[in-house]
Parts: C-alpha cells; sequence; structure tokens
C-alpha cells in the first residue's frame, strides 16, 4: 500500500517550492517531487527575481538568500544596427533595505529555497520524474513516478512542473501549445570579473543593472533580449515567439550569436568566458492561455498554468504568488477536508482576484497585436533611432526645422493615417 | 548477517578544475558525491542481504556534509547510516583514515557483530585504494581487493566465494567471514532506486560520531597528526602535443587508421611485445 501525504508538489521551482513551504509551514504533511538532480539544477531564468512576492513567503529572505546583485538601474534600449536609443532609472534606493528586485542564478537560488521548505517539513526527493496523476473516479488520488514501486497518493496534487506542463495536459487542462502562445529563449552565462563588470555597466559593490533590448536584437521580430549583471558574470539572452522564428527561419543559437557580436553589445562581454549555456520555452499567451486551474484533488500553478507577463518579464514572481495562493487553498481544503473541485476553486477565485490575473487580463491583446503588426519592433524603433541621430548631430540646422524633417520622415513612411492607427492600436492593446 | 560499507564523499573529479597557481584541486569547482565505487559496494550488499537477510549498516569520515552520502546510500538500500566527523580527523591520510574507521568499526561491531566489510576499490579523489587494506589489518581478518563477484555466502560455516579480477582472468577465492572486500565497477550495475527507499532517506538523519563517541582511541593517530604522508609536489601533466585527428567516415576513418598502422611498424611492434608478455 503506496504512503499517503496530505499534499504532493510535483516541481520544485518558485511555483512548487513557494507552494510546498507554505504547506509545510502550516503542518501539513508535504511531498516536493523534483526530476532535476537538484532544485534548480535544469532551471532557466534571466534573473531578476522581485523582492515583494518573495517577501510575502520568506520575510527579509535577502538576509540569506543566495541572491547576485540588488538591481539599482534598469536600462531600455531601442537598438538598431549601429545605434541605440536608451533611457531608464537609476536610484539609490534600490539599492538599499527594502530594495526592488535582485539578480539570481536559478541553480542556487532554487537549492536554496527548496532548503527553506525541507527545514519547515516538507520533505524533498530529487531525480524522480512524475509520469502521471493517479485518477479514480473522476478525482485525482496521487502520482505515479518513474521508480520501482513509484505510486504515492496525497489528498491534493499541486502541479508546478513548468511551461510545458504534461501532467496538466494528461488531464485534458491544456492543450498543446500554439506556437504564438510561446517564447523560445536561449541564454548564455558569461564570467566576468567583478571590476570590469563594476566598470563597464558603471556599478559599485553591490550594485545591479538589468537592460531591456528591443528591435534589432530580434532582428524586429516580435521579442526580446536581456543583459543582465550577477556578481561574477553576466547573464545574456534573447527569444521570440515560436511562430516568429518559425516565419523568419531562424535559429535560436544564431540569433544569441548575432546579438553577443553586436557592436553595441560586444564591448560587455569583451574577454567574458561562457560558462553555461541554457534554452527554455516562456508562456506568453497570456489571459487567453490560461488553462484550468482547479479539479477535484488538483490545481495548476506557476508557468503550468501559463501565469507570466510578457510585457514586464514577471514570471518568477507570479509563480511564487500562485504557490502560496494554491497552498493557502489546500489548507483551507484539509480544514473543511474537502477535496473537491469547488473546494479547491478557493484558488482559482483568489488568483483572479490578484495583481496575476488583473496584468494578464490588461495584456491580454498586446501579444497577438505585435505578432499581427509587425512594424513596431521591425519599423519604429529604426525610425527611432534615426529621428534621433538627426535631433542630436550639431550640423547648423534650427532645431525647430529638424524636429519637422524628423516627423516628415517618419510620416512618409507609415504615413500620416498608418501612423495614427499604429498609435492608436498599441495604446489599446497595453492600456 | 551485519553488513557495513565504508562510504567516502569525493569531488566529482570528472568536472574538477585544477587551479593553475597551486597545483591543487580547486573542490569548489565540483559538486561533492558518493564515491562511485562505494556506490557499487553498497549495491553488493544490497543483493547479499537479498540472499541471506540482514542489515547493511554505512559508515563515513568526513565533514558534516557528508551526510549527503549517507543518505544517498540509503537510497540505494542502506538500512543504517553513521558519520564520524571531528576536527580532530581533518587532514587524514590513508593510515590515520583506516585507523579512524576501525575504531567506528569496532564500537558498531560492539552494538551489532559485524561479519563483513565493504570498501570500495578506490576513492576517485586520492586513487591509492588503501584505505579498505588498512582497516582490515587493523581488524585482524583477511583483506581481498579487486572483487567482481560474491557468492555462496554460508552463514552457518562463515564462509564466502569471491571472484577476483585479475591483469589475465580471474581468481576464485573462498575465505572465512568476517572478512573485507574492495570492489570493482563490474560487480553490479546500481539500480534505479525504489520510491519507497526515497521517502526513507528523505527523512533519514544518520548516527554522527564524535572522537569522544569512539571510546578509547589514541588521538596522535588520527588526522594531520596521525598521517606520515607528505605530498612532495602536485603537477598537472603536461597535455599531450600533436597527434592527428581521423576524420570522414567510419570506413574512411578505419581505412586511414590501417594506413598508418601499415606504415608506421614501429608502433605495431610496441604492440606485439606487450601482448606477447
Ligand atoms: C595526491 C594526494 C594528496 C593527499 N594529500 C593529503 C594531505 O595533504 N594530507 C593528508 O592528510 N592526506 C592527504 N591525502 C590522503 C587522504 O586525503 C585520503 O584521501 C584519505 O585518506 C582516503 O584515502 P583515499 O582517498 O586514497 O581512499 P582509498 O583508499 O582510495 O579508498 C578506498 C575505499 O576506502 C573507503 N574510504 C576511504 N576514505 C574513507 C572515508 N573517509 N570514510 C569512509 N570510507 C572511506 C571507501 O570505501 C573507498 O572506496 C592525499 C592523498 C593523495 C592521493
Ligand atoms: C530565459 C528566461 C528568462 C526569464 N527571465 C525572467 C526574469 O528575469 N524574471 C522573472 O520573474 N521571470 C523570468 N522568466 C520566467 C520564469 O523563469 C518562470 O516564470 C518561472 O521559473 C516559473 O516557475 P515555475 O516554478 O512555475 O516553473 P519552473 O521554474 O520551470 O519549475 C518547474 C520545475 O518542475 C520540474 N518538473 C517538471 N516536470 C516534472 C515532472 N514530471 N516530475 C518532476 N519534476 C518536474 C522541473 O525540473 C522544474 O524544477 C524567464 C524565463 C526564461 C526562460
Amino acid at each position: 500500500m503506496p504512503e499517503k501525504f496530505d499534499v504532493i508538489v510535483v516541481g520544485a521551482g518558485p511555483a512548487g517550492t513557494s507552494c510546498a513551504y507554505t504547506c509545510a509551514k502550516s503542518g501539513l504533511n508535504v511531498l516536493l517531487i523534483e526530476r532535476g538532480e537538484y532544485p534548480g539544477s535544469k532551471n532557466v531564468m534571466g534573473g531578476v527575481l522581485y523582492r515583494k512576492q518573495m517577501e510575502e513567503i520568506i520575510p527579509e529572505f535577502w538576509k540569506e538568500a543566495p541572491l547576485e546583485r540588488p538591481v539599482i538601474e534598469q536600462r531600455f534600449w531601442m537598438m538598431d544596427k549601429e545605434s541605440v536609443v536608451s533611457f531608464g532609472y537609476k536610484g539609490l534606493e534600490w539599492g538599499m533595505e527594502p530594495y526592488n528586485n535582485f539578480t539570481v542564478l536559478r541553480a542556487h537560488f532554487d537549492q536554496w529555497f527548496a532548503r527553506k521548505a525541507v527545514e519547515a517539513g516538507a520533505l524533498l526527493i530529487n531525480e524522480t520524474v512524475v509520469l502521471e496523476c493517479l485518477v479514480e473516479n473522476g478525482k485525482v488520488i496521487g502520482v505515479r513516478t518513474d521508480r520501482p514501486d513509484g505510486d504515492i497518493l496525497a489528498d491534493v496534487v499541486v502541479l508546478a512542473d513548468g511551461v510545458n506542463s504534461l501532467l496538466s495536459k494528461q488531464l485534458g487542462f491544456h492543450k498543446e501549445f500554439r506556437p504564438d502562445e510561446v517564447a523560445l529563449t536561449v541564454m548564455e552565462v558569461v564570467n566576468l570579473p567583478k571590476d570590469k563588470i563594476n566598470d563597464r555597466f558603471n556599478l559599485e559593490e553591490n550594485q545591479g543593472c538589468t537592460i531591456e533590448i528591443f528591435g534589432d536584437s530580434t532582428k524586429g521580430n516580435l521579442g526580446t533580449a536581456f543583459l543582465y549583471t550577477n556578481k561574477e558574470s553576466l547573464n545574456i539572452g534573447v527569444g521570440t515567439t515560436l511562430s516568429s522564428m518559425i516565419k523568419a527561419k531562424l535559429k535560436p543559437y544564431d540569433l544569441l550569436d548575432y546579438l553577443k557580436t553586436h557592436p553595441m553589445i560586444k564591448p560587455y562581454l569583451e574577454g567574458g568566458e561562457s560558462a553555461e549555456y541554457l534554452a527554455h520555452l516562456i508562456p506568453e499567451g497570456g489571459y487567453r492561455s490560461v488553462p484550468r486551474v482547479a479539479g477535484n484533488g488538483v490545481l495548476v500553478v506557476g508557468d503550468a498554468a501559463q501565469l507570466v507577463n510578457a510585457i514586464h518579464r514577471e514570471g518568477s514572481n507570479m509563480a511564487m504568488s500562485s504557490g502560496k495562493m494554491a497552498a493557502e487553498a489546500v489548507i483551507e481544503a484539509k480544514q473543511a477536508n474537502d477535496f473537491s473541485e469547488s473546494s479547491l476553486n478557493r484558488y482559482k477565485d483568489a488568483l483572479y482576484g490578484s495583481f496575476i490575473m488583473k496584468d494578464l487580463e490588461k495584456y491580454k491583446d498586446a501579444a497577438h497585436v505585435f505578432e499581427k503588426y509587425p512594424q513596431y519592433l521591425r519599423d519604429y524603433v529604426p525610425m527611432m533611432n534615426r529621428a534621433a541621430s538627426k535631433f542630436f548631430t550639431v550640423d547648423g540646422t534650427p532645431k525647430r526645422d529638424k524636429q519637422k524633417e524628423i516627423m516628415r520622415n517618419m510620416t512618409s513612411e507609415r504615413g500620416k493615417f498608418g501612423m495614427l492607427q499604429d498609435i492608436y492600436r498599441a495604446w489599446k492593446a497595453v492600456k | 548477517m551485519h553488513i557495513v560499507v565504508c562510504v567516502k564523499q569525493v569531488p566529482d573529479t570528472k568536472i574538477i578544475k585544477i587551479n593553475p597557481k597551486t597545483n591543487t584541486l580547486d573542490r569548489r569547482s565540483a559538486p561533492a558525491i558518493l564515491n562511485p565505487y562505494d556506490a557499487h559496494a553498497v549495491q553488493a550488499a544490497v543483493k547479499i542481504r537479498e540472499e541471506t537477510g540482514g542489515m547493511i549498516s554505512v559508515l563515513s569520515m568526513g565533514p558534516p556534509q557528508a551526510v549527503a552520502i549517507i543518505k544517498k546510500s540509503i537510497e540505494i538500500g542502506a538500512d543504517r547510516g553513521y558519520l564520524i566527523s571531528d576536527r580532530a580527523f581533518a587532514g587524514a591520510d590513508t593510515l590515520a583514515t583506516s585507523y579512524a574507521l576501525s575504531k567506528a568499526l569496532q564500537k558498531i561491531a560492539n552494538e551489532e557483530p559485524i561479519d563483513l566489510v565493504i570498501c570500495g576499490k578506490h576513492a576517485i579523489d586520492g586513487d591509492t585504494g588503501q584505505v579498505g587494506p588498512g582497516i582490515a589489518r587493523r581488524l585482524d581478518i583477511p583483506p581481498i581487493t579487486n572483487v567482481i563477484e560474491v557468492s555462496e555466502v554460508n552463514k552457518a560455516e562463515k564462509t564466502v566465494l569471491i571472484k577476483r579480477k585479475q591483469i589475465s582472468g580471474y581468481e576464485l577465492i573462498q575465505t572465512q567471514l568476517p572478512c573485507l572486500l574492495t570492489v570493482e565497477k563490474e560487480i553490479n550495475s546500481i539500480l534505479y532506486s525504489p520510491l519507497p527507499n526515497m521517502l526513507r532517506a528523505a527523512r533519514y538523519e544518520p548516527v554522527i560520531w564524535a572522537v569522544s563517541d569512539l571510546g578509547e582511541v589514541d588521538k596522535t593517530q588520527l588526522g594531520l597528526k596521525g598521517s606520515p604522508t607528505i605530498v612532495g609536489k602536485m603537477f598537472t601533466p603536461p597535455k599531450l602535443e600533436g597527434g592527428k585527428k581521423l576524420e570522414g567516415s567510419s570506413d574512411e576513418q578505419v581505412s586511414q587508421l590501417m594506413d598508418i598502422l601499415m606504415e608506421r611498424k614501429d608502433l605495431l611492434k610496441l604492440k606485439e611485445t606487450s601482448t606477447a608478455n
């Protein structure tokens, strides 16, 4: 007779570990199952961890978690082939408690976080793949792992198995992705001595910088690139929707090579040593792609529930918050001893009432609009670069005449009406 | 039947880096793992227990983090784990290590007499293969090295049949119990652990002993003090220079290789004399 737990959590990423931690803290008997050699061993993230949602789970985590640097500057680049228009914000208040966000390396962070869950009382087993949910009379009653004698039971199974959630697909909660619902992202960790990083990014000890790069970073395709500072390494990555990649016949690693040798980027990486190469999907379907998140004896959290705000590159925070909300629903269900869908729908209600679904709803059309009308990244970014170049070049032309010429150039490219249409469409998509 | 397996935590030398300045292993560059030969030693014990019943204990000397490899041994199927951990053990060479381990084995034997001790053939960081025989000598039991098969464990007669790997062929030995074996990887393949073992390992907390728990111990034989080994010099062997890489399909590569061998008869000769030996 297999052992029975109160709750089994599948996947020790931010979503699963938050859920396991919260359940264990309230005294539930929790099993956390991870297929990797250890939590984080294969997990991929650009690296920005948001303070707020993490703090709601472990207050003052920054005093002990393995973080890289607090981010004190965020830059946004509109990049063309040989130029860039940039804006950003740098503030020392972000370098002090309670901070705004941090860069992290997931292999370190996930391991630490899972250890906190174990200290709280959760049981963690690694190197074990969950193959399927055990279903009896329409209710999930446990999971089957790939190990001998591998069945194990629970009142509730929480699926935190990441973007390609095979388990929720098996339950029929998800369908297969459409290529425009996921982004394929590749990234590299490039080792670079601390002094070099500080000099190149104009930083001091324990200060970090993030750069989000639009335009030529994806050769104008729908997607973005990033360059983040760790203590003694940089994370550089790029991704586009799978559909754009197919359409433009791009290979992800070619795109990363292109980015790394781009004249605006290369000087930052000079002399660096590639330490790791990673590839991963990001769910970008947004609001409309969120599957059913609760069933009889089962909940779906984090990337598995497609909870990512692609426009603001928020994913880990939504994963954590959803994991915590799921845990709270499980705790209440346990008190009522009712693990039916209607009882577990507390989680769904909490999710839809939270910032997560509100943000996803706000942007529900954005990706679709930008995919359908590729001019935003393809045409407007170079246009902005040309305009800036013209405006800032001192050649004796009066500034008023320059402004007129810039407007003339822009409207002649897209047409006055076309431009108004584009602006209205973009505004509607993100308002 | 009570089997004790000695297990060591080692850096994964497959991926470890050498610090080019000091020529020492950069231990931070590699994760700590259960010495692969020791994993086979635990698996061999599990196989014997299937036939004879009884209990498997594992014993390790190491820092507190070595609890991880005891848990790993429980995953493979050990029943109990002991860690001896104390600053006084630090810097031990094979002489001091085998002394400390034999003291712990005596203490374990006082609780439950030991019928068989199994070690790995060697540890992949030290590579000496001296600790196993060192323990056997101190416990005054026969050491049998390079073991590739254990059969006919006879509890009543207290005998066991052992197959030892030799440079050419093998050797069959019937010996008394208790004895000490050091095992080769060929002895078995590590099985994928059943889920109940994983759960037990996740919960398991080994017994941890300090020097003071081991009873009468001669402290001058422990740790750095008890270690006559002096490492004179360490260096990274120079990379092989030159050489030619054969490319193409396997047929093409074979024919290129044959051309070279036919031309360079001297290479073949070397081979001939060595097989003739
Ligand atoms: C190049 C080199 C440098 C060294 N430098 C030093 C030094 O500076 N100072 C010093 O004091 N010593 C030094 N040592 C020796 C010491 O660190 C050994 O690693 C230790 O004594 C174990 O020896 P081994 O790794 O060769 O084990 P082996 O004898 O190869 O191990 C055989 C088997 O013995 C068992 N075993 C070995 N160690 C343990 C253990 N700790 N716990 C449980 N079972 C175990 C395992 O079953 C293992 O498979 C050095 C050794 C080498 C080769
Ligand atoms: C390149 C890239 C950059 C990103 N940048 C950021 C960023 O800067 N900031 C941010 O907040 N978000 C970012 N994200 C998104 C973020 O990484 C995810 O939203 C977040 O990791 C989701 O957490 P999760 O726990 O739901 O899933 P995951 O982190 O994917 O964890 C799932 C876990 O489940 C395990 N697992 C899967 N299947 C099984 C199974 N069958 N059995 C057992 N275990 C299983 C996996 O091994 C894994 O450990 C980025 C993503 C990518 C790919």
